[in-house]
């Protein structure tokens, strides 16, 4: 089956999405962006290319009808067994490395002998692991980064109190390896960890009585060869992607296309990102008329809000749901990144509410992108909302007050896939590229609407 | 009477009238003075001078607009500015697309800085159907050169705001008008006279609401209002105490939060002169009210010894001299020099200015605002420290 | 890449020229030359050279500097200094190269002025400049005073207000400081040699009409006026130069050739731009590259007014000296008010034919920068043409973000493409 996808090399996160050649997404994969852009690349577009499996799988399951009725909780508690695998894997690398490194500092003399606990921290991060991904669990992030990080950052912490050992030293030992291990592709294939992750699943019961109907399913599923006929990548480190220049799109095209695929009648569209955040006017044929990008202060971008939660010692998803909770918004002038954890201070030992100020917060950060839609020439209708910020609610909560303010009703448009709208659109484009012309029509799972 | 039984009261009552209208960006009593007087021009001014006489006498009401402070949220403003300019035009284009000047009939931009006269022409743009005046202030002080063309100007604005307003002043109203402003500025005079010799009786917060109020008042009014208040801080029964004496400047166009100027005192400083709204006060001096009256506004302008960074010095000597004068009459002990951020004129003046002070051997201190700073803490923290060593010294 | 630069001999003319000033300023005080210190936008040129006064630009010094990686060091002595990282960077490097021993861009000491002639035109930041430059050398300073056209169109008051101090302030100033007496047909003779090359350079700007463009009108318009706007406005050199190059770009024409950028000639030209807004010193290689990689020409731009709008009509008159000095100085594009400066823009865009137009706004100047964003939507809508917009800085190396920079122009170029291929499918 000949595939086309698009990349989408973002600041924080590398998105990628995969079309058949009717414009139907296959599949979606997401990473974190590293240093080596490549493999971040790679990383999204295997992801992507798993995901199309699964979704191909779940195809096939649903052509059984004994099957069908079970597939929804079959498929999910596949795809968590088959995170898990991957978890396991990397673990693994990252563990031998972790070991090796602390093995090195001993012999070069170091005054804590880490070896020893930088073993026992593996070991416990092994038999954990299963209950990071067990049903029910609250996963902290997708990547794998995030997940090992805070999990290897609390037990050395507790080892390090119990064995009066030196903290900042295991984490070190932990930060010189992450990168190397994210920086390489694992040596597993997709079929290895997909047969482990069948056997897990399998034991649990939920299918017993239909191997071998499964096993069926699954063999035609591996039968279809996934052919990536064109891929086009875009995104913040679009220049650096290992890409024929012919073959790279702006992010400003992509995400204008993106979104007029999923929204047909979007007519502007606000995508803020990591790194930056843009305001963007579309034709009725997706094609951008106009836009405007926010100026080298990166005040009001994604990355400010990550910057908001480390200094509230909060995940990146807890904020939104948090502001949410505010009853009184505080009034925020500046939203300075140099400034903002002295003034978050300064207002909280003031007496004001976490929940008040970082709904103050989320309103000032859309103000600004209220005057960057300003600038690009304003809200049309209809109107999206995309990229990475767009899945946080008090962020949508202040933008759409603020429209409603400044140019009454509008149809807000915000899929849960919005962050991946640029990579969409640089799959569309890579469509294009292979049958000039092609209107693509896109069946996704929609989103949401509200007028 | 009244006041001397209760001068709290009756002070407090008066500087909370002049917050309100300070905080009222809809410029309600502007809208009601229209109201009351139908036909009438209303004309606004931006920092940092205008001859407002000129719009009195052609019957019409002068309103001084220097931003909107921290209230407004900003979002066309920041539309039409990037982020390296200046806060004041981003409010004062909010207040002007959002309606809240739509009961001023006409704008004056003074030759203030690069992004005032810019503003004019936004406006241009933005208003097509307002009047719209740039007023190009000689910086040549020669009567026979800069008068005459200042002269021109005067005349200029003046014809097209009679033809606006549809009266056709006498010198007798433009005489009124002079002795109207006049009178305004001697009290004004008198007020910064008081608070330089008993800064204890007349504490800045409420000096700078009163004295701002007057952008919003008729001059009468405002004159009435700072004459009462003259006579109620007078009667007040406050002990100085051992605070530092300080002059600040550097906010002659946006103005700072006034939580910025309560900050101040309350780290321990008297402010014993500003150059807050220098539209108000400029000429330090009264013009003439017997002969030519555009002839006198001409002379005011060019003869006063003004000191503001979009003023040329014609000389080394003469750059800071009337500050350090100002200091020594005062008694100041120290200057504050507060800018705005991004503010080219003050921020480019100010190595001259901290140079002339150096060579007076004035102590100092700087820092940057803008008209919606939040953070005060870390203001507090240097004015304190400041006002703290002033001290030191001074008992050393 | 440094080394194997492509350069038009019109190019290696002017950088004769340029070199050969600069020792003579640093020679000026042997020769007995007096120096002015003065401003680009309303240069009095003609009336120093007729008193035999060298002239000096600071913020030529300081563009030069800036394209050869010196500014940054400058910038930083003087916030060192006292200087506030918000205000403009020509400023800072200026005081920054004479707080570091006054060598100018060339390597060779700069003489100290024994007149600043502060010709105030269309930029506030001269007068405190100056002041600050005053403060420093402690010499002779003449202010000139040229109003805004605030009402779009030269008054007479303001002209006889211009003509009255260039007679009473400016000359006796310059007398004074040269030690020589004005000689009214010099001056005429200086200014007969300025209207010739204005009409060449006229001509030279107004080729980009030709498709192809025989010249990059930004990236090759700032070598182009470099002589009428500095030092040799009224010399027999910079008529000589204007012959050159209208000589090697009537032969481009004939050709059918585009301009020459650094890496050769450029082919392919996808994109007819106008341009707003002073260009980048310090990556200005890099940054024309952008364009030239794109198949982005710039047909028209502003910046090449900002020492006079010879293409509106404006010459030196000899037969009324000091009135057409004065017009002059009062019609710069730095002098014009926002209303002007759209209708040019906008015009430019239609006689040039451009596909589109784009704002490079400093964060120096104020002057420029303040209402880009008001105007980009003024121009967008009379022209009908999506503008873009983009953020640098003059002379500090911190404020250029390549990547920045090329992210905006790449999707601007790819927005175009698409609305043209859209437009030709429907």
């Amino acid at each position: 089956m000949k595939c086309y996808t698009g990349i989408d090399l973002g600041s924080t996160t590398t998105k990628a999405v995969v079309l058949d050649a009717d414009g139907h997404v296959l599949g979606r994969g997401i990473t974190n962006s590293r240093s080596n852009y490549d493999v971040a690349c790679d990383v999204a577009r295997a992801e992507a290319l798993t995901d199309a499996r699964f979704n191909l799988f779940g195809h096939e399951l649903g052509d059984s009808p004994r099957l069908a009725e079970r597939r929804d909780d079959f498929l999910a508690l596949l795809r968590r067994n088959f995170r898990l695998e991957q978890y396991l894997v990397q673990l693994g690398h990252l563990g031998e490395r972790c070991v090796m490194l602390a093995e090195r500092m001993e012999m070069e003399g170091a005054r804590m002998r880490p070896v020893d606990a930088v073993k026992k921290i593996f070991e416990d991060m092994h038999t954990e692991a299963a209950n990071l991904f067990a049903p029910g669990a609250k996963l902290r992030s997708d990547f794998f980064r995030d997940l090992a990080g805070s999990r290897y950052a609390a037990l050395a912490k507790y080892l390090a109190r119990q064995k009066n050992l030196d903290f900042e030293a295991l984490i070190g030992v932990y930060d010189k390896s992450i990168i190397p291990v994210e920086n390489t592709i694992g040596g597993s294939s997709f079929q290895t960890m997909l047969d482990a992750a069948v056997r897990r699943t399998l034991s649990d019961g939920l299918v017993s009585g239909m191997e071998s109907e499964l096993e069926h399913a699954l063999s035609r599923t591996l039968a279809t060869n996934l052919i990536e006929a064109v891929s086009v990548g875009t995104g913040y480190g679009r220049a650096r992607l290992p890409f024929p220049k012919e073959r790279i799109r702006s992010e400003i095209l992509c995400h204008g296309l993106g979104a007029h695929a999923t929204f047909p009648d979007t007519r502007t569209v606000l995508d803020i990102g990591g790194q930056d955040t843009k305001a963007i006017q579309v034709d009725e044929h997706g094609v951008v008329t106009s836009f405007q990008m926010n100026d080298r202060c990166a005040a009001g971008c994604g990355r400010y809000l990550g910057y908001i939660a480390e200094e509230m010692n909060l995940g990146l998803h807890e904020l939104g749901p948090m502001a949410m909770q505010s009853k009184r918004t505080v009034r925020i002038n500046s939203t300075c990144t140099v400034f903002a954890g002295a003034e978050l201070r300064d207002r909280l030992s003031s007496g004001q509410r976490r929940e008040d100020i970082l709904d103050g917060l989320h309103r000032a950060i859309m103000l600004r992108a209220m005057s960057l839609l300003a600038r690009s020439g304003g809200v049309a209708n209809e109107f999206s909302f995309t990229g990475g910020v767009a899945k946080n609610p008090a962020a949508v909560r202040a933008l759409r007050g603020l429209v409603q303010e400044s140019y009454g009703d509008r149809t807000i448009n915000i899929s849960p896939e919005s962050i991946y709208m640029g990579a969409l659109g640089a799959a569309i484009f890579a469509l294009r590229e292979h049958t000039p012309g092609k209107e693509v029509l896109l069946t996704t799972s929609g989103g949401t609407q509200w007028s | 009477m009244e006041s001397r039984l209760t001068p709290p009261t009756a002070i407090g009552a008066l500087t909370a009238r002049c917050e309100e209208l300070i905080a009222d960006l809809d410029l309600g009593n502007v809208r009601a003075w229209r109201a009351a007087h139908p036909g009438r021009v209303v004309i606004g001014y931006l920092p940092i001078y205008a001859p407002r006489e000129l719009v009195h006498a052609a019957g019409g009401l002068a309103v001084g607009i220097v931003g909107a402070g921290e209230e407004l949220e900003i979002v066309r403003g920041d539309a039409c500015f990037q982020s390296y300019i200046c806060h004041l035009p981003r409010s004062v284009i909010e207040l002007g697309l959002s309606g809240k000047l739509d009961s001023l009939d006409g704008m004056i931009f003074p030759s203030t800085c690069d992004v005032i006269r810019n503003l004019s022409g936004i406006w241009s743009l933005s208003f097509p159907k307002k009047w719209v005046r740039y007023l190009d202030l000689p910086q040549n002080f020669d009567a026979s050169m800069g008068g005459v063309f200042y002269r021109g100007m005067l005349e200029g604005m003046l014809r097209e705001l009679c033809e606006l307003s549809g009266v056709d002043p006498k010198q007798a109203d433009l005489r009124g008008a002079i002795r109207a402003f006049n009178a305004n500025r001697r009290a004004l005079r008198e007020l910064y006279a008081l608070r330089a010799t008993e800064p204890w009786l007349t504490p800045t917060s409420e000096v700078y609401v009163l004295v701002r109020a007057g952008l919003l008042l008729p001059v009468e009014e405002h004159t009435a209002m700072i004459e009462r208040y003259l006579g109620l801080a007078k009667a007040r029964e406050a002990r100085p105490v051992d605070n530092a004496r300080v002059a600040l400047r550097g906010a002659f166009c946006e103005q700072p939060p006034i939580e910025l100027v309560k900050t101040l005192e309350r780290a321990g400083c008297y402010v014993v002169d500003d150059d807050f709204l220098p539209m108000l006060r400029w000429p330090e001096r009264d013009v003439d009210e017997s002969g030519d009256p555009l002839d006198a506004l001409v002379a005011a302008w060019l003869d006063t010894p003004l000191e503001a960074p979009s003023r040329y010095t014609r000389c080394n000597a003469e750059k800071g001299q009337v500050l350090i004068d100002t200091v020594r009459s005062t008694r100041a002990e120290g200057v504050i020099f507060a800018a705005p951020s991004f503010c080219d004129p003050a921020l480019l003046d100010r190595p001259l200015l901290l140079g002339a002070l150096d060579r007076a051997k004035i102590v100092h201190t700087s820092f940057k605002y803008a008209e919606n700073t939040g953070q005060m803490q870390p203001i507090r923290e240097q004015a304190g420290t400041f006002a703290d060593s002033i001290k030191l010294w001074g008992e050393a | 890449m440094t080394n194997s630069v492509v350069k038009e001999p019109s190019m290696l003319l002017q950088k004769d020229m340029i070199s050969g000033h600069y020792s003579k300023l640093a020679r000026a005080e042997e020769t007995g030359n007096t120096v002015a210190y003065t401003f680009v936008p309303g240069n009095l040129t003609e009336l120093m050279l007729a008193f035999d006064m060298l002239p000096v630009h600071p913020e030529i010094n300081a563009l030069q500097n800036g394209m050869r990686k010196l500014s940054g060091e400058y910038i930083a002595e003087a916030e060192r200094a006292g200087h506030s990282e918000d205000v403009c960077t020509y400023v800072k490097c200026d005081i920054g190269m004479s707080l570091k021993g006054n060598i100018g861009p060339t390597g060779e000491k700069m003489p100290p002025p024994n007149l600043l002639l502060l010709s105030y035109t269309g930029c506030f930041t001269f007068m405190k400049w100056f002041e600050l430059l005053r403060e420093r050398y402690d010499c002779a300073t003449t202010m000139l005073h040229v109003p805004y056209q605030a009402e779009g169109h030269i008054t007479k008051d303001a002209r006889d207000y211009v003509v009255k101090q260039l007679r009473e302030v400016t000359i006796p100033a310059l007398e004074k400081a040269s030690g020589k007496r004005y000689d009214e047909d010099r001056l005429r003779e200086y200014l007969a040699r300025s209207a010739k090359a204005e009409d060449d350079l006229v001509w030279v700007l107004e080729s980009a009409k030709h498709t192809p463009s025989p010249i990059d009108a930004y990236f090759g318009g700032v070598y182009y006026i470099g002589p009428l706007f500095t030092a040799f406005r009224g010399t027999e050199a910079a008529v000589e130069y204007y012959q050159a190059l209208r000589k090697e770009v009537q032969s481009r024409i004939e050709n059918g050739e585009g301009p020459l950028t650094p890496e050769g000639q450029m082919r392919d030209q996808r994109f007819r731009l106008v341009v707003e807004g002073p260009p980048n010193w310090t990556h200005f290689r890099e940054f024309w590259k952008m364009f030239y990689d794109e198949g982005a020409v710039v047909v028209a731009s502003s910046y090449t007014k900002v020492g006079g709008l010879y293409d509106r009509g404006f010459r030196h008159d000899p037969d009324r000296p000091l009135e057409s000095l004065a017009e002059y100085c009062l019609g710069c594009y730095t002098n014009l008010n926002l209303p002007s400066r759209v209708d040019l823009l906008v015009d430019y865009v239609n006689d040039y034919q451009a596909d589109g137009f784009l704002v490079n706004s400093v964060k120096s100047c104020d002057s420029f920068s303040s209402g880009q964003l008001v105007m980009l939507r003024e121009i967008e809508k009379r022209t009908g043409l999506p503008g873009a917009f983009i953020e640098t800085d003059l002379v500090d190396p911190r404020y250029f973000s390549a990547a920045n920079v090329r992210n905006r122009l790449e999707s601007y170029f790819q927005m175009l493409s698409q609305k043209r291929a859209t437009a030709v499918t429907s």
